[in-house]
């Protein structure tokens, strides 16, 4: 697909499925959290997953990347089946896990604050995300890799720096570069966007569409579409661990993500900098 | 000093603290990574019940040297005690710090109940509590070489997959590493590092040489490579330097060895301004458009729309 300044209606792609849920229950402790979803996510679409605080948004994604065990259901990921029984012992999990090929899964989670003890550079962390069950060490080259993936979040000038000394807005994006440096086929994101800055998320919009033209398959969850809504082709929203809806996306509320509204920024010459952005700014 | 290079006793005791000082602070970054930084001592408890525990059996088996299994005693306890709090903080049940409260203690009653049943006294600890590096034997530096090249090539040659399980575990194990295996790795080589360094510095001191350096490193670099080699750097530097003032004078070596990193560490606390560039005085993300417009902006147009 060409990357053009039009604005491209996305229509619902009709690839392979990438992920299949059906029937997916999750329980942690006496709660339940997961309800029997069932959800399947086609090559080349970009779903949004939307729902209230506790509605099971991040339960989902952390079952789908094999964080969290399901508790009865079946989930496949790019062909590969994770355990759908309840009471899976550690070492079946691992065995039954290694039939997803992780390596072609890029995930995002939710961000924490400074999880670590000892500072790391943003070079380290982001080649961490080479990595995966068959290959335990970086690989040759590894370094040309990861600065290639840090330039696609803009951050290859910071790549020396501790992450902690990083904008909360430039730690995100060091995590995504972490996911992207894999050259994932299908990304995951876990509120990839809560507490960043408008300019931020405009970067991460811009990122998000050059790499959804490449073919990549997006599920994200999402708070407000915001940014990102000329890209989502599907939206699913949860409630109490059910899918409540799955479909178009919910018209954005009030005007300020609406189409046609024109951001007017003061910074003009930091617009232009980042060109790519015009594209998503101006919506005839 | 050539007496010094030229003394068996010696020879064997600087190899040991040699070895000691390169590997325990590369498994005390990774400890120090996953905010376990108390785990080294937690073992070095559990391996005081092991050492006890080997004491016994020799004496049992009718040993001529009825401390001859001490350190495989230790080696056995450490691990077993490592893999378990590893267990207990995967099952989530008991929080971590707790676990480790209840090893101190289980680790030094056993150790002193054992060794009384053993016929000796809490005495006979004292060598493992606060090392004993001039009696290093033969048998002593074979067993500190053989586990040093385990927790190094563990350590070093397993570095980017330990890094990653240990900054963010989610996203590991999203990335389908096996970091329960990863996990118990760094808990069995830090079990092991505990043991060896058990002569040089003592049980009761152990977890210093692991984590001290790591601090001294943490205040001149910020990035993990480089503060997992400079803790290296450090680590061999104070092992050497205590050991070979205690060849003249009669002080404890362990504890020397330890007042040596903990004196690096002010000294590096100290030395850090003037080692640091200084940060510039103007905005520190300039490549960051400001999200609020204050009212001394000036210029038209300033308001900003979505803020």
């Amino acid at each position: 697909m060409l990357v053009t300044a039009e604005p491209v209606t996305r229509e619902p792609t009709t690839g392979e499925p990438v992920i299949e849920v059906s029937g997916l229950h999750v329980r942690a402790g006496a709660s339940h959290i997961l309800r029997g979803i069932d959800l399947t996510v086609r090559g080349g679409e970009v779903v949004a997953l939307l729902g209230a605080n506790g509605s099971g948004k991040s339960t989902l994604v952390k079952t789908l990347v094999g964080v969290n065990p399901p508790s009865a259901g079946t989930v496949r990921v790019l062909g590969g089946s994770l355990p759908g029984s309840a009471g899976a012992s550690v070492g079946s999990t691992r065995t039954n896990r290694s039939a997803v090929p992780w390596e072609r899964v890029g995930y995002v989670p939710q961000r924490v604050g400074a999880r670590s003890g000892v500072p790391s550079t943003a070079e380290e962390v982001v080649a961490s995300g080479l990595l995966h069950g068959r290959r335990l060490r970086l690989p040759r080259g590894w370094r040309s890799e990861v600065r290639a993936a840090l330039e696609q979040v803009d951050l290859a000038d910071r790549a020396h720096d501790a992450l902690h000394v990083l904008s909360g807005g430039q730690q995100q994006r060091v995590y995504i570069a972490r996911a992207l440096v894999r050259r994932p086929e299908l990304l995951i994101l876990d509120e990839p966007v809560a507490g960043v800055d408008r300019p931020s998320q405009e970067a991460f919009a811009a990122t998000m569409r050059s790499l959804v033209d490449d073919g990549l398959t997006v599920l994200v969850v999402l708070h407000e579409l915001g940014e990102l809504t000329p890209l989502v082709t599907r939206a699913v929203v949860l409630r109490h661990g059910r899918v409540v809806h799955d479909g178009a996306p919910p018209a954005a509320r009030g005007d300020h993500d609406a189409v046609g509204h024109l951001h007017v920024h003061p910074h003009d010459d930091e617009e232009q900098r980042r060109a790519p952005l015009a594209e998503l700014e101006v919506q005839p | 000093m050539i007496d010094m290079l030229t003394d068996p006793f010696m020879q064997r005791a600087l190899l040991a603290a040699l070895l000691v000082g390169v590997s325990a602070p590369v498994v005390g970054t990774y400890l120090v990574q996953r905010r376990l930084a108390l785990l080294g001592d937690g073992i070095g408890h559990v391996a005081l019940t092991g050492v006890a525990l080997g004491w016994l059996v020799g004496a049992a088996m009718g040993l001529r040297e009825d401390d001859v299994l001490a350190v495989p005693g230790a080696v056995v306890a450490a691990v077993a005690g490592s893999v378990l709090i590893e267990v207990v903080r995967r099952r989530g049940r008991t929080s971590g710090d707790l676990a480790l409260a209840i090893m101190f203690y289980g680790g030094i009653a056993g150790g002193v109940l054992l060794i009384g049943l053993a016929g000796g006294t809490s005495g006979n600890l004292m060598q493992y509590l606060f090392g004993s590096i001039s009696t290093v034997s033969g048998t002593d530096l074979v067993l500190t070489v053989v586990l040093s090249a385990v927790v190094l090539s563990v350590g070093i040659g397993l570095r980017a997959a330990l890094f990653s399980v240990s900054h963010d575990e989610e996203f590991a194990t999203a990335s389908g590493l096996p970091v329960w295996a990863l996990n118990i790795a760094v808990a069995v080589v830090a079990a092991l590092t505990v043991t060896v360094a058990m002569r040089v510095v003592g049980l009761l001191l152990v977890s210093a040489l692991m984590i001290v350096p790591v601090a001294v490193a943490q205040q001149l670099t910020h990035a993990f490579t480089r503060t997992m080699l400079t803790a290296s750097v450090v680590g061999v530097v104070v092992c050497v330097t205590g050991l070979t003032i205690t060849y003249w004078q009669n002080v404890s070596p362990g504890a020397t060895i330890v007042v040596l990193a903990i004196a690096a560490y002010v000294v590096a606390v100290l030395a850090r301004p003037l080692l640091t560039r200084r940060s510039p005085a103007t905005d520190p993300h300039p490549d960051i458009p400001d999200d609020v417009e204050v009212a001394t902006a000036t210029g038209p147009g300033e308001k900003e729309v979505c803020a």
